[in-house]
């Protein structure tokens, strides 16, 4: 008969306990981020694909289209073009494009490069509706950041 | 707003034009309670889980039941082959319509009923039952296996329900020595320590006779943590799975209002009406504030415990409930006799 009454009295107990949870969580603040209205911040090492990182004198690429990158890639998404103009010491990149379909964000072109030239984007909210529009003009991309 | 309703009851004190107000004012509350209670349901389920529930559709996503309301109506009312076409057709509105009739007889307030009868408690308690018979019609009606099984469980939780709560009904109507709502209401006037829930004189138990009186209601709605009627994850949606369109609108609508009945009949019987708690400015507004509270409750507890299973809910009923209202019972008219 105790055990009956006993059972009534934590039943009903841990059910206000329960209750008392969930009026607290009613009441706190929402967690929820409106997506189209507001974005998180993508952390430091968020892994985008890659885009070149500006000089901060020039405001142009560091790249020297020494090919390293290119090199290292496994799965072949990178081509560097540059020529070496007339009087300079070093070679000057013309074109740097990326393939992105093919990429698996692996990250050795980043470790890869011995200027520091390349990076990570902070860009995770990709759609596109054609292939072509994943085969990124970096050059032309850093050109339009500048602006 | 209490006088100038009372001075429209003077002015159109012809018969049919009131009949007709009070009959378009209760459907319209019935719909009104029905789209924004579902709204507050997601409101506070969206709250609990950390989220924010409807916001897109107007501010705070006010107009979200307008939303859902127009996507019902525009669907197509399907009828699957097989079916007994008269039950299918009948069913949801013998849902609907007990649902509205029950608020012929509540008195919202002093003035506010629309027909105050001696036997107003009864009636409203008889429409609740012809609800469960909607239920298990349509169920049966539609030729669905999953719609019968949970047709049966509409029964036999309503069946175990209903005992207690009438016993504990019976309590109250001892007390008040009356079936009209609106005499117990009289009764409980003046503050909260008039109102049933606190009437310790007449019973000791008379807290815990609020508690299965609520307890019953949850339920009798098929509400959480009682809902094995709906259990998504068993029998996909209840008694109404083959409904689609306003059919289906119609059953939600009527599950809605049915928890404002049962928010209603608590407050009449146990929480003093529209009475005020501390004895002034008593009206609607009291009512409305308390019935509101309650359902505020119901959803909340959806929200915090899950499904029993079904013996648990059966052993509660019998093992619980049951026996604890027949000593209110006993113990009411014990006092009533002694004192």
């Amino acid at each position: 008969m105790t055990d009956y009454f006993k059972e009534i009295f934590y039943g009903l107990k841990s059910l206000l306990i329960g209750m008392g949870i969930t009026i607290r969580y009613c009441f706190s603040p929402v967690v929820t981020v409106q997506y189209p209205h507001e974005t998180l911040k993508m952390p430091a090492r968020f892994k985008g694909h890659i885009e070149l990182i500006p000089d901060e004198q020039t405001g142009t690429s560091k790249c020297i289209a020494c090919g390293m990158c290119q090199r290292t890639c496994p799965s072949g998404c990178i081509s560097v073009d540059g020529e070496k103009p007339e009087g300079a010491k070093t070679k000057m990149m013309t074109s740097f494009m990326l393939d992105y379909t093919k990429c698996s964000l692996c990250g050795l072109c980043v470790e890869s490069c011995t200027f520091s030239a390349i990076r990570h984007s902070m860009r995770y909210n990709l759609a596109g509706t054609s292939k072509q529009a994943y085969i990124i003009d970096l050059k032309k991309r850093l050109e339009e950041s500048k602006k | 707003m209490e006088t100038i309703l009372h001075y429209i009851n003077l002015v159109l004190y012809v018969e049919p034009l009131r009949l007709l107000l009070y009959l378009a004012g209760l459907i319209m509350f019935v719909a009104a309670n029905a789209a924004y209670l579902v709204l507050l349901e997601r409101k506070v389920a969206g709250h609990i889980q950390l989220r924010i529930g409807p916001k897109e559709n107007g501010p705070f996503g006010l107009l979200q039941p307008l939303a859902d309301g127009i996507k019902l109506m525009t669907k197509q009312l399907l009828t699957p082959s097989g079916i007994d076409p008269i039950l299918f057709r009948i069913a949801p509105v013998m849902v609907m319509v007990p649902a509205i009739m029950s608020f012929v007889v509540i008195p919202f307030s002093d003035s506010i009923v629309a027909r105050n009868m001696d036997i107003g408690l009864l009636v409203v308690l008889a429409f609740a039952t012809i609800n469960f018979l909607g239920l298990l019609l349509g169920a049966w009606g539609s030729r669905n296996k999953y719609a019968i099984m949970s047709a049966a469980r509409v029964v036999s939780q309503n069946i175990a329900y209903e005992i207690p709560m009438l016993v504990t009904i019976v309590a109250i109507i001892m007390v008040s020595g009356s079936l009209n709502m609106h005499t117990i209401v009289s009764q409980q006037l003046g503050g909260f320590w008039q109102w049933n829930l606190l009437n310790i004189k007449a019973s000791l138990l008379m807290p815990a006779a609020f508690l299965i009186m609520f307890i019953c209601m949850l339920a009798e709605t098929n509400r959480a943590p009682f809902d094995l009627v709906e259990a998504e994850s068993e029998l996909v949606a209840g008694p109404f799975i083959e409904y689609s369109s306003m059919g289906f609108g119609l059953f939600f609508m009527a599950e809605y209002s049915n928890i404002v009945i049962g928010a209603c009949l608590a407050t009449i019987l146990f929480l003093g009406g529209w009475g005020c708690p501390f004895g002034i400015l008593p009206g609607v507004h009291w009512f409305l504030i308390k019935i509101y509270l309650l359902i505020f409750m119901v959803v909340w507890i959806r929200w915090t415990f899950p499904r029993t299973t079904f013996y648990g809910l059966l052993n509660l009923s019998w093992k619980v409930l049951i026996p604890v209202s027949f000593v209110n019972l006993i113990l009411t008219s014990a006092m009533l006799k002694v004192f």
